[in-house]
């Protein structure tokens, strides 16, 4: 939920190019690791759109430093939003194919802002399993927070105000890396 | 995505709202495989269904759908409400709409009920359950779920539709929703069970079956309506099985990979061979049913979202 709409906003400054946002994600896997002390019972579960190849990277980087696999899966938060009396999303598919239970979810993200995405994706996944510890990570937090919610790892913490736009491109899914800010016009 | 108060047929949807509606409910599946079916997206909402006209699995599946999504739903039966006592279809919306119920899912034996009594309820949204012979469009977005699963697309699929056509409100669902899809279509049965208005549809007419399925790629069997037997549309169900009762023999002639639909409820052997329906390299039924449930899952979120 980056909510940005081109119409109405202006380019204001890159905030990662993807040589840095590589970097930032690369120790963000290794700070996953070190909390963890290692990759048992670890899972990592991207929040749908952005948060699955984000994930994705998080898995391919891991089992580089480890050299070995774990499960990976994409969640869809769209049926748990707050606001569905007014806003219609668009669904995704989940598709978390392992069992959750007694499992450590690193939970992840591209934009944490208000928290009310991470509500929601906490209580999808009490519909999928009791997990041991759920963690939060994300590539930018951008403050603003409406819920009392704090993420475990953080690729860039980015001061922003209230009129202002983080939108995060990933080469998957928009052909290039970057995050960037935007102002409204 | 335009928004709409009702789903009363697929004539009037459009391509692009017929493909949400099938992409939402491909995602829905996933949750009909979780140990707990149930997401809280329609908490707090309420669904009346209203079947003036008998049904199992259209009432069963609207009820599941409504439920996994945490929906509180009532059943009205034509039999057991107030119906019977000769309330009008006007004040029984009113006085469901005065309760405060969101949303409902109507059948009725005659055709335009629903979009009558969706006129009753201007802030709310009706789904039309099948009404008389004019359309069902659930049952429509079901087959065209199950077909896009099984082929991978529905664009360029030669799709015939055999037996009482000129009855049957899941004839004409499919013929909007296929057609609309890119599908070629035929209608396959005796000449008394042929819509009058054929001519007018976007289809090409058979009335033998081994020339209406050949080289099908899907065939969609109706179920005879043996409570119409008695208005001599065909001289008896013997004779009627004999000439357009599909079997696999009669599917020699269709693709080699052919699918085989059937609405329910079957009258196995008359319309459709017990052997086929039961074939799993052939016949999709139980799919059908499965779609039915994520399919009315997503014309309820659809409708009873917000707006984009």
């Amino acid at each position: 939920m980056s909510g940005y709409n081109n119409d109405n906003q202006i380019p204001s400054s890159v905030v990662l190019d993807s040589e840095e946002m590589r970097r930032a994600w690369t120790r963000v896997a290794h700070e996953i690791l070190e909390r963890n002390r290692g990759v048992e019972d670890l899972v990592l579960i991207g929040i749908l759109r952005k948060g699955g190849p984000l994930a994705d990277r998080l898995k391919v980087a891991i089992q580089r430093i480890e050299g070995q696999p774990i499960p990976f899966g994409v969640l869809d938060i769209s049926l748990y939003r707050d606001d569905f009396r007014t806003y219609q999303p668009k669904v995704g598919t989940t598709n978390i194919p392992f069992d959750i239970e007694g499992k450590k979810v690193v939970l992840v993200d591209d934009v944490l802002s208000t928290g009310r995405t991470v509500r929601a994706a906490l209580a999808a996944l009490n519909d999928l399993g009791r997990p041991s510890v759920i963690q939060l990570a994300v590539l930018v937090d951008r403050g603003h927070r409406e819920l009392p919610v704090r993420p475990d790892f953080v690729g860039k913490n980015v001061p922003s105000s209230r009129s202002e736009f983080v939108r995060v491109s990933l080469a998957e899914l928009d052909g290039r890396d970057i995050v960037e800010i935007f102002r409204e016009r | 995505m335009m928004k709409r108060k009702d789903l009363l047929d697929l004539q009037s949807l459009d391509k692009s709202e017929i493909e949400y509606l099938l992409d939402t409910a491909a995602s829905f599946k996933e949750i009909l495989r979780r140990p707990v079916k149930k997401v809280p997206t329609l908490r707090g909402r309420s669904v009346a269904n209203l079947f003036f006209e008998p049904s199992t699995r259209t009432r069963t599946s609207f009820e599941h759908a409504a439920k996994i999504m945490s929906a509180d739903t009532y059943s009205l039966a034509g039999s057991t409400s107030s119906l019977v006592k000769g309330e009008t279809l006007k004040d029984t919306m009113l006085t469901l709409d005065a309760m405060g119920i969101d949303a409902y899912v109507i059948r009725h034996s005659y055709s335009g009920s629903a979009a009558l009594a969706a006129k009753y309820v201007p802030n709310k949204p009706v789904i039309n359950a099948g009404d008389g012979t004019h359309e069902h469009p659930t049952q429509g977005l079901l087959d065209l779920l199950t077909i896009r699963e099984a082929k991978g697309r529905i664009e360029g699929l030669e799709v015939a539709i055999v037996g009482d056509i000129a009855h049957s409100r899941v004839a004409r669902s499919n013929i909007w929703g296929l057609s609309k899809l890119g599908a070629k279509i035929r209608l396959v049965g005796p000449a008394t069970l042929l819509p009058p208005e054929a001519d007018q549809l976007p289809v090409t007419v058979f009335t033998n079956l081994e020339k209406g399925i050949a080289g099908a790629d899907v065939v969609n069997v109706l179920r005879i309506q043996l409570e119409r037997q008695n208005e001599a549309f065909f001289p008896s169900t013997r004779e009627y099985a004999r000439l357009f009762g599909v079997s696999k023999a009669k599917l020699k002639g269709a693709a080699s990979d052919v699918i085989v639909l059937h609405p329910g409820p079957m009258n196995r052997g008359v319309e459709i061979a017990s052997a086929l329906a039961d074939d799993p390299e052939i016949s999709v039924i139980t799919n059908q049913v499965t779609n039915g449930v994520a399919v009315r899952m997503a014309v309820l979120f659809w409708l009873m979202g917000g707006t984009t």
